[in-house]
């Protein structure tokens, strides 16, 4: 019984990683790339405003090091619940 | 030596290498095709993966989309690099503790059903054809280019080209030739956007470059967006169309890249689930190399032809068509000329090419002012804007050729390896799988290879009238995979409660109602002038049909939720699976399924 519950747990840890890292995924694409750009308008980078920079250059480096924590952490989380693969 | 046998030079080397490395690393070990991926370290693998993945529409498309659009095509960078994180989260790990080879089975096992097997191999050969298509028509420019002739022409030798390599087959499956090939890519398209970033603002990284200052002070991008407002075109800088498509755009590109089948594969093959984790990370790091420099080359090479064509803005003279035929700064139009994707008029008859938005109310008044009679300019195909990059800033020869190379290995790698996928489809899945079990080694093999051919016969007929620029078809390829395959693995793996009949009902209902958004826009199956709608004035508000993938998804989620509660409920051996699915601990290595 406590394998499981102990399955549970690290289930419901990596789901919570997950929904916050996808959380950051959309802020800084669809969020600051696109709708919240109006927001952004006001900081000026290389001639032109930050919303620009998350759209072209900016949401991809979030993105790699999302991959890169997610990653990390998860690894992190299989020893901490014994589910590693030894 | 003249361009010509200097590109040949540069080709052939290419090629020489990658078939070198084929043979080296084929006789050094005898492991299965499917194999290649293992005991492979992750920053290997990832290479690979990125060469795999970036075809012609990343090499050879995106920057031209991205030059003259400007920031609306955004999507494009956040897209294709988006879905990795999807794809890092929530499928790799998953379906490498899975630990079979193919896509469709891991569906059909999941579902307990050989008629969801079917129902995914189905999505996968629409999504995948639709896909060659997009690289055909990359492949016939490259090749139209480097042989200097007609667009089509070089479309039918290519098509043989990627024939011949993909029945070679082999070289897919060996993943130091795909290493080369991302080396050739990646080398062939930094090295002129460092060069022209160098000379219009200093900064020898183009990803600087972009956001750096132009010799006189002025940043980069504000004095592109006052030289294409002079030309009464869109501010390269600002949003121009609509919020909820360029949204529902990225989203589609996201989905699709966590839905592509050939890249799903590569991380089913990585020695542990650990590994899938960081493979997907670092395939990331080397697409980034070129996503991050792909808004420079756009934006450097709008800069340049609009400074080409105006070198005194409009208030000065254009250039005079004299000029074009014999400055060899101009050179490059009339070689473009001759692959039929290039083209100027001069209308008015004054000697000079007026290259402006004829559709600007102020440049048709400027128009009438000095006599101009409509944009001369009148043919700039997108898809030719990164060959012809180099080119166009002057660049030494050698560069020119190390392009055609680059462009070439993007566009042949990735269409080969669709191939490959379409084929190992067509004979393991559909027909050894499903039809004819019985079928034996050999007639598989015949009907892997008459499955290729077909396909490449249909991408050739679609090709020569293509739904768009080669990188608006793979978009709509991405659409397809988006609301067909990637809900059904996720689904799969994160809720129990979806069964049998929900998922095909799910996969063929976002297959269904894409496949039709996208034919009554772009014409059923892709043929000319039989649609009902247009991009330009779509059915649904301001959806196009390149941004309905994400509502196709949005489609299959429900109807699979829905059809499941309304029918009997998962059996409990699946229940483990998916648990088992779940964590790492006790995964072996991938074997091959039945």
């Amino acid at each position: 019984m406590s394998q499981s519950n102990d399955t549970n747990a690290y289930w419901s840890a990596n789901v919570r990683l997950i929904l916050i890292s996808l959380a950051i995924w959309a802020l800084v694409s669809f969020g600051f790339g696109i709708i919240l750009r109006p927001l952004l308008a006001g900081i000026a980078v290389g001639g032109t405003d930050l919303g620009f920079w998350f759209a072209q250059q900016g949401s991809i480096i979030v993105f790699l090091i999302l991959i890169f924590f997610y990653a990390w952490r998860m690894n992190k989380l299989d020893r901490e619940h014994g589910v590693d693969e030894e | 030596m003249d361009q010509f046998t200097l590109n040949l030079l540069f080709v052939g080397a290419s090629f020489a290498l990658y078939i070198g490395i084929a043979i080296w690393a084929r006789a050094g070990s005898t492991s299965e095709f499917y194999a290649a991926g293992r005991g492979v370290h992750p920053v290997t693998n990832g290479m690979a993966t990125a060469a795999d993945w970036m075809s012609a529409a990343s090499f050879i498309s995106m920057a031209g989309l991205i030059a003259f659009t400007g920031y609306d095509n955004s999507s494009f960078l956040m897209g294709w690099t988006g879905g990795y994180v999807l794809l890092a989260l929530l499928l790799a790990p998953y379906l490498r503790k899975f630990g079979k080879f193919t896509v469709s089975e891991f569906i059909g096992d999941r579902f307990y059903s050989s008629t969801a097997r079917m129902v995914a191999v189905i999505c996968l050969l629409v999504a995948s054809i639709t896909y060659v298509i997009g690289q055909m028509q990359g492949v016939g420019i490259a090749f139209g280019r480097f042989l200097e002739i007609d667009a089509f022409w070089g479309l039918l030798i290519g098509a043989c080209v990627v024939f011949a390599y993909a029945v070679f087959g082999g070289m897919k499956g060996v993943t130091y030739t795909q290493v080369a090939q991302y080396c050739v890519l990646i080398t062939a398209y930094t090295i002129p956007a460092v060069f022209i970033s160098l000379q219009l603002t200093g900064n020898p990284i183009p990803a600087l470059g972009l956001f750096g200052s132009t010799e006189s002070g002025e940043p980069l991008l504000a004095k592109l967006n006052q030289i294409v407002t002079d030309l009464g075109f869109a501010e390269y800088t600002a949003a121009h169309g609509s919020t909820i498509n360029m949204v529902l755009f990225t989203l589609s590109l996201m989905i699709g890249t966590a839905g592509l089948p050939h890249v799903i594969m590569r991380f089913f093959t990585v020695p542990r689930v650990s590994d899938a984790r960081w493979s997907a990370g670092w395939t990331l790091v080397f697409i980034a190399l070129l996503y991050l420099t792909a808004p420079a080359v756009g934006a450097m090479a709008r800069l340049n032809i609009s400074e080409l064509m105006w070198p005194n803005g409009t208030s000065g003279e254009a250039v005079s068509v004299e000029q074009i035929e014999t400055d060899p700064e101009y050179a490059w139009m009339a070689t473009w000329q001759k692959t039929g994707l290039l083209g100027w008029e001069d209308k008015n008859g004054d000697g000079k090419i007026q290259y402006y938005n004829d559709q600007n109310a102020d440049l048709q008044a400027k128009a009438a002012e000095n006599g101009w009679e409509g944009n001369e300019l009148t043919n700039f195909n997108r898809d030719i804007l990164v060959l012809a990059n180099p080119e166009i800033a002057s660049l030494p020869g050698w560069v020119i050729g190390l392009v055609a190379a680059g462009g070439l290995a993007a566009a042949l790698s990735t269409a080969a390896g669709l191939l490959l996928a379409i084929s190992s489809a067509v004979s393991h899945d559909l027909l050894k799988g499903q039809l004819t079990p019985n079928m034996s080694e050999k007639s598989e093999l015949l009907a892997a290879r008459v499955s290729m051919a077909a396909a490449i016969v249909v991408a050739v007929l679609l090709g020569l009238n293509p739904p768009g620029f080669a990188a608006q078809t793979v978009a709509l390829a991405f659409g397809l995979a988006a609301a067909s395959i990637f809900p059904a693995l996720m689904m799969g793996i994160f809720s129990t409660r979806i069964n049998n009949v929900g998922a095909v009902a799910g996969m063929l209902a976002g297959l269904v109602v894409t496949l039709l958004y996208i034919f009554l826009h772009k014409g059923w199956f892709f043929i000319p002038d039989t649609n009902s709608f247009t991009d330009d004035n779509p059915l649904l508000g301001p959806i196009k049909s390149t941004s309905f993938g994400a509502i196709g998804a949005a489609v299959n989620f429900a109807v699979a939720y829905f059809v499941s509660g309304m029918t009997k409920e998962t059996p409990q051996e699946i229940k483990d699976l998916v648990e088992s699915v779940r964590i790492p601990r006790g995964a072996g290595v991938a074997v091959e399924g039945h």
